[in-house]
C-alpha cells in the first residue's frame, strides 16, 4: 500500500527480489496502466512534431502518427533555405558561450563566498541574492537603451551580456562549496598553491556534479530564451532558433510542415541531449531545485 | 611583490577575496542594479524613444490606472496564475504520488513525464497552435469531428483563448514539478509509513496527516516557483496569437505582453516602465504572501 511494499532492502533472494518488483496486484497493474497512459498523452505533442515534419503536404492533416511514406524533404528544404542553419549556429554559440561564462564566474563567486572571510562578504551576498526579486522583464527597457548606446543592438555579446553570471547559479554553487572540507584547501595551501589554483584544481573538481547541473540549466534556459533576443536583435541573421522560428510560422502562407520541421529542428538537440544524460539531467534537477 | 609577501595570511585572503569578486561586482552593480534604478527613474518621466523626454511625475502611473486594457491585462494575468498554478500542482503531486509507488519501468514513465520540461516554448507554441486549428488543419478538431462531436473554437475565442494558451505552459513545467515532488516524496523517513501501518491507518489518513503535511517544503516551493513563472508568462501567447498579439479582443494579453507593445512596438519607454514597476511589485507581494501562508501553522 505504501512504498515500504515495494523497496525491500535485502530481501532474500534473486528471485523474491524479481517477484517484489513486478507489479503484484490488479491495483498496480491499473496505476501502471493509467500512469503509462498519462505518459503517452504527455509526449504526444512531440510525436506530432516529429511525425509531421516527416509527412509530405497531402498527409499533414491526417491524424495517423505514423507517416505513410516517411520523407526528409521538408528538412532539406529548410536547411536549404539557410536561415535556419544560421539560426542554429546562433543559438549554438550564445547558449554555450553563456554556460562557460556561467561555470567560470557564478562557481568563483560562491567559492569566494562560502571561503573566504573578508569585510564586504555579507553584503555581497545579500546583494547578489537581492537581484534574483528583480524580474528580466524590468531591465530589458534599461538594457536595450545601454545596447543602443554602446551598439550592442544586433550582436552576439548584446544578446549575451545579460546572461554572463546568475544569482541562482552563485547561491547553487555555495551551497555545494559547504561541503568542500577547508582542511582539503589548507593542505593545499602548505604545498604552495596559490589561492587560484586552489579554486582551480582542487575544489573545482568536488563539484563537478552542481557545475554539471548549473551547465544544463543554462544552457537550456539560453537555447530556448526568447524575450531578450527578441528584442536585441534587428537583421534576420544575427536571429537565435527562437526568435527565427517565431517569424518563419508567421510568415505568410509557411505551411505547418515547415514549422513543424522547424520546431523539430529546435527543439530535437535538447531531447537528444536529455535522452543521453537522463539519470544525471534528472539529478541535476533535483539538485539545483531542492539547493537553489 | 613584496608588498604582498609582507602581509599577513588574512590579509592575503582579503586581497584574493576581493580580487576574485572584481569582474562579477561591476557586472552585477552595470548589468543589474544600475538598469534596476533606471527603469524605476524612467517609470517616472514621459519619453517616446523617437521623441522628447521630460520629467512627468506620477503621470505614466495615472494613466495606468485609467487604462481599461492595462485592468483586462491585470485580470488575465491573474488568471494565468490562478488557473496555472493549482492545475500544475494537483496534477504533479498526483501523478508524482502514484508514480513513487512504482517500480516496473519506473525510469521509463518518469522520462516520459519529464520530456516535455527539455523542450523550447517557442517550438511548442507553434505546435500546439498547430493542433487548435479548426477543420481540416487542426489535430483536436480533426480528432473532434472523427468522433463527430462539434467543432470547438480554441484560439479565435475570448473565453477559451486564454485557456488554451495556458494549456501548453501547464504542459512544459508538469515534468519538473513531478520531478521535485518525487524527491519531496522520498525523503520522508519510511519509519512513519512503518508506524502507521502497524496502527492500522487508511490510505487517506496516511496521506493527508503524514505525506502532505511532510511535504509542506516542497509544496512552498513549486507553488512560489510556478506562480512567479505564470505572472511572467509571455513565450507562448506571444507565439500562439502573433498576428494579433494577446487578442483576440486582448483575451489572452499578460503584462509581459503588454509591456512588450508599449516598449517596442510603441516605442513609449517611460509607460512601459511604469508597467514594469508595477510588474515587479506584483511578483515581491504574491511570493511575500506564499512564502507567509504556506510558511505558517
Amino acid at each position: 500500500m505504501t512504498a515500504t511494499d515495494t523497496i525491500r532492502p535485502s530481501s532474500g533472494t534473486l528471485l523474491e527480489a524479481r517477484a517484489a518488483r513486478r507489479p503484484r496486484n490488479m491495483g498496480q497493474v491499473i496505476r501502471w496502466l493509467l500512469l503509462f497512459a498519462g505518459g503517452i498523452a504527455m509526449v504526444m505533442p512531440i510525436a506530432y512534431m516529429i511525425s509531421t515534419s516527416l509527412k509530405w503536404p497531402h498527409e499533414v492533416y491526417n491524424i495517423n502518427l505514423i507517416p505513410d511514406e516517411p520523407t526528409l524533404e521538408n528538412y532539406t528544404y529548410v536547411l536549404e533555405d539557410g536561415r535556419f542553419y544560421g539560426w542554429f549556429i546562433n543559438s549554438i554559440i550564445i547558449a554555450t558561450l553563456t554556460t562557460v561564462s556561467n561555470l567560470f564566474f557564478d562557481s568563483l563567486v560562491g567559492y569566494t563566498l562560502c571561503k573566504f572571510r573578508f569585510p564586504g562578504r555579507t553584503l555581497v551576498f545579500i546583494a547578489i541574492l537581492s537581484t534574483l526579486m528583480i524580474p528580466t522583464e524590468m531591465l530589458v527597457i534599461p538594457w536595450y537603451l545601454m545596447s543602443q548606446s554602446f551598439g550592442w543592438l544586433d550582436s552576439y555579446w548584446g544578446i549575451m551580456f545579460p546572461g554572463m553570471m546568475t544569482a541562482f547559479g552563485v547561491f547553487l554553487m555555495k551551497q555545494f562549496f559547504e561541503s568542500v572540507p577547508d582542511d582539503f584547501l589548507e593542505a593545499a595551501r602548505i604545498d604552495g598553491l596559490n589561492e587560484f589554483q586552489i579554486w582551480w584544481s582542487v575544489a573545482m573538481p568536488l563539484v563537478r556534479p552542481a557545475l554539471a547541473a548549473l551547465a544544463i540549466f543554462v544552457f537550456l534556459g539560453n537555447w530556448t530564451a526568447f524575450l531578450w533576443p527578441l528584442i536585441v536583435t534587428n537583421s534576420v541573421e544575427m536571429y537565435t532558433l527562437p526568435v527565427g522560428l517565431s517569424g518563419f510560422g508567421d510568415e505568410a502562407d509557411v505551411a505547418w510542415e515547415l514549422i513543424m520541421t522547424g520546431a523539430a529542428i529546435s527543439t530535437i538537440p535538447t531531447l537528444i541531449v536529455f535522452l543521453i544524460f537522463q539519470r544525471f539531467i534528472i539529478r541535476g534537477v533535483v539538485m539545483a531545485g531542492l539547493k537553489g | 611583490m613584496t608588498g604582498y609577501r609582507n602581509l599577513t595570511i588574512r590579509q592575503k585572503q582579503i586581497v584574493w577575496a576581493w580580487t576574485f569578486l572584481a569582474v562579477p561586482v561591476v557586472f552585477y552593480v552595470v548589468i543589474r542594479f544600475y538598469p534596476t534604478g533606471t527603469a524605476i527613474l524612467i517609470s517616472f518621466q514621459d519619453w517616446n524613444l523617437l521623441g522628447s523626454r521630460s520629467w512627468s511625475g506620477l503621470e505614466n502611473y495615472r494613466t495606468l490606472v485609467a487604462d481599461p486594457v492595462f485592468w483586462k491585462v491585470f485580470k488575465n494575468t491573474f488568471l494565468y496564475l490562478l488557473i496555472g498554478t493549482p492545475v500544475s500542482l494537483v496534477l504533479a503531486f498526483v501523478i508524482a504520488y502514484h508514480l513513487d509507488k512504482l517500480r516496473f519501468a519506473h525510469g521509463f514513465l518518469r522520462m516520459l513525464y519529464f520530456l516535455p520540461f527539455m523542450t523550447s516554448a517557442v517550438a511548442m507554441a507553434w505546435v500546439w497552435r498547430w493542433f487548435y486549428q479548426g477543420v481540416p488543419i487542426g489535430l483536436f478538431n480533426n480528432m473532434l469531428a472523427s468522433m463527430g462531436i462539434a467543432q470547438v473554437e480554441f484560439l479565435n475565442s475570448t473565453t477559451n483563448a486564454l485557456p488554451a494558451v495556458l494549456a501548453p505552459a501547464v504542459w512544459a513545467g508538469l515534468g519538473f514539478q513531478i520531478i521535485i515532488f518525487m524527491a519531496g516524496l522520498r525523503a520522508i523517513p519510511t519509519s512513519y509509513y512503518e508506524a502507521a501501518k502497524i496502527d492500522g491507518v487508511g490510505w487517506w489518513t496516511v496521506l493527508t496527516q503524514i505525506t502532505i503535511p511532510l511535504l509542506r517544503p516542497t509544496i512552498v516551493f513549486i507553488v512560489v516557483f510556478s506562480s512567479i513563472g505564470f505572472l511572467r508568462i509571455f513565450d507562448h501567447v506571444f507565439n500562439m496569437t502573433t498576428n494579433n498579439p494577446g487578442g483576440p479582443l486582448n483575451a489572452t494579453k499578460p503584462l509581459v505582453l503588454m509591456i512588450y507593445e508599449t516598449a517596442f512596438t510603441n516605442y513609449d519607454m517611460g509607460y512601459a516602465a511604469a508597467q514594469t514597476v508595477v510588474l515587479f511589485v506584483i511578483l515581491l507581494i504574491v511570493s511575500l504572501i506564499q512564502l507567509r501562508l504556506l510558511r505558517s501553522t
